[in-house]
């Protein structure tokens, strides 16, 4: 067996000064990210009122609340439960529908191939981030101001903050389609509307067909969520268990939303591949 | 020079018009059947929604006076003439945010571990068994799939009022999200240095640390600082449930029609919003940058 080579590291040195001798300010870069990290943890620990006692007491709180919960069981209520469930489903239904009508022409408006100009375009842009900067909680909330507690509210949340998403994915969407087909349809003397009609639509509506196909599947949990602040649907009924500490019904509830959130998933997938699977295979 | 633009025969192009029509029309009809089903799901969900278009425009101009309520200070004038009476109240709002963010990143922190920790199980290439991958992934889709929210009206019960169950929501979320995002990473990583360490007889241990860890750590930071984001806006509805933050504020406004100061702490919110948004997106784009200079 050969012995492995004596090896010059002198030499070695010398050819890669960069390797053996890193400068300080890299070497000591990895460190002090990683400390300035660990102490704003630690300061937002304590700032926080993190305290192991509280944290073991409330784990053991957790641990007795997670008993209670098995079996699940709605008691008397499910035909309650799944007409909440259908009100849910119905609110993500309707809402990302209004989003993606509204969005759609506005979306158009913040495209560079379509509004070259960029004093026009700057502010749909800001304005369509201020809506997705306020989280879809908030509007339900102003939107029970508006229009009284109940699902409706619900819908109008979902479809102002999704709205904002839509303008924006929808915007990008049209500025990635290809400008040639534009091109042709104005070469055979056809209007601004004609080439958006015949030049960008059909390049771009099975992409925002797949958007909006996906954002349906995620706004089954956020409408979930905005039943919490009394914008109806299922969220309503398991905060209101929660805050009764009826157990049973709240681990049921989840399991419902789990299971619903997957059956929409699966459904949704099987659609996107559809419409966007064709394309890709043709 | 001309050009001869070939003209078929007359029933050679009737036949080929008629095909072409079939061909449109029975894609028509597909358009339509799925229109039509559409529009029925839409209907049905209208109903069960409770949909009423009289409310929404008896009510719609409150909508927009909303808005202009919002933005008139109690004296009558416009918010933005006296910006000091207008933002009273930014020492205890900044303060509050401070909190939201302190929240979102020790939550989002807390997460990054516990996925990292838990993403080397549920990655089909570097998982010590198949029953242990299942659980794995069944725990972080359970995480992901349960809202953020409906784990923090749990933890308000079980840890008491205040940031602590933000917190602990905010992890829960992200090592679900997290998880799965880390654990694609490095289902794409590159085997062949894991085959060389384990060829020297190092444990899983030693494999998983000298051969996949470097290569993915600047994807795991891009994903946890995109969701270090996400999750300021999660912490600023935190406080709806009392789980901690600058909700807590907002929704005391709101409630209690305080207008002015509805738009004041909407405004922070944006605001911040927006500079941790342009900030992790520089970060990202210097992480990525240096991963590809390597």
């Amino acid at each position: 067996m050969s012995k492995p080579q004596e090896v010059d590291t002198a030499r070695l040195r010398a050819r890669y000064p960069d390797v053996f001798d890193r400068p300080a300010s890299a070497r000591l870069a990895t460190p002090l990210v990683l400390a300035a990290a660990l102490a704003v943890f630690v300061f937002g620990l304590v700032d926080l009122d993190f305290s192991p006692s509280r944290l073991i007491s409330g784990l053991s709180q957790l641990g007795w609340i997670s008993m209670m919960m098995i079996p699940p069981d709605p008691g008397a209520s499910l035909p309650l439960y799944l007409q909440a469930l259908g009100e849910t489903l119905s609110i993500a239904l309707l809402g990302t529908s209004l989003a993606a009508l509204f969005a759609l022409p506005v979306s158009l408006l913040a495209a560079r191939n379509v509004v070259p100009s960029n004093i026009f375009r700057f502010p749909v842009r800001r304005f369509l981030d201020s809506i997705r900067g306020v989280d879809t909680l908030i509007w339900a909330l102003v939107w029970i101001n508006v229009v009284g507690l109940g699902p409706f509210a619900g819908v109008l949340a979902i479809a102002v903050s999704d709205f904002g998403a839509f303008g924006k994915l929808f915007s990008e969407a049209i500025e990635g389609a290809d400008q040639k087909q534009v091109e042709g349809i104005r070469a055979s003397g056809g209007s601004a509307l004609h080439e958006i009609r015949f030049g960008l639509m059909p390049q771009v509506l099975p992409v925002i067909a797949g958007q909006v196909l996906y954002f349906i599947e995620s706004n089954t949990r956020s409408a979930t969520i905005i039943g919490i602040v009394g914008a109806g649907g299922i969220g309503l009924q398991l905060a209101e268990q929660i805050r009764v500490l009826e157990w049973q019904k709240v681990s049921f509830l989840i399991l419902m939303i789990l299971v619903a959130v997957a059956a929409i998933d699966f459904i949704s997938g099987k659609l996107r591949f559809a419409i966007i699977g064709r394309r890709a295979v043709a | 020079m001309t050009l001869a633009v070939s003209i078929l025969p007359e029933q050679q192009l009737a036949a080929l018009n008629a095909a072409y029509r079939q061909a449109v029309t029975r894609k028509r009809l597909r358009l339509l059947f799925g229109i039509a089903l559409f529009v029925a799901a839409l209907i049905l969900s209208a109903i069960g929604a409770e949909v009423n278009l009289r409310t929404l425009f008896t009510y719609f101009g409150n909508f927009v006076s909303y808005f202009d309520r919002i933005l008139t200070l109690d004296s009558g004038q416009r918010v933005w003439t006296d910006v000091g009476e207008w933002l009273w109240g930014w020492r205890k709002w900044l303060k509050m945010l401070g909190e939201t963010l302190l929240i979102s990143y020790v939550g989002t922190l807390i997460g990054a571990v516990f996925a990292f920790a838990l993403n080397f199980f549920a990655a089909e290439n570097t998982s010590p068994g198949p029953w242990l991958r299942f659980l794995v992934r069944r725990l972080l889709e359970f995480a992901r799939t349960v809202p953020g929210i409906v784990f923090a009206l749990i933890f308000v019960i079980a840890f008491g009022l205040g940031p602590m169950a933000g917190v602990l929501a905010i992890a829960i979320h992200s090592t679900g999200a997290l998880g799965k995002l880390f654990s694609e990473i490095v289902e794409n990583a590159d085997m062949k240095p894991v085959e060389g360490i384990r060829s020297t007889g190092a444990s899983w241990l030693s494999c998983m640390r000298f051969a996949v860890v470097p290569q993915v750590t600047a994807g795991y930071a891009s994903y946890a600082l995109l969701r270090f984001e996400i999750n300021v806006r999660e912490a600023s509805v935190m406080g709806f449930v009392g789980a901690g933050g600058i909700g807590q504020e907002l929704v005391v406004a709101i409630r209690k029609f305080y207008y002015s100061d509805v738009s004041a702490i909407l405004l922070t919110i944006i605001v911040t919003v927006f500079i941790i948004d342009i900030t992790t997106g520089w970060l990202r784009g210097r992480l990525f940058g240096k991963e590809a200079r390597t």
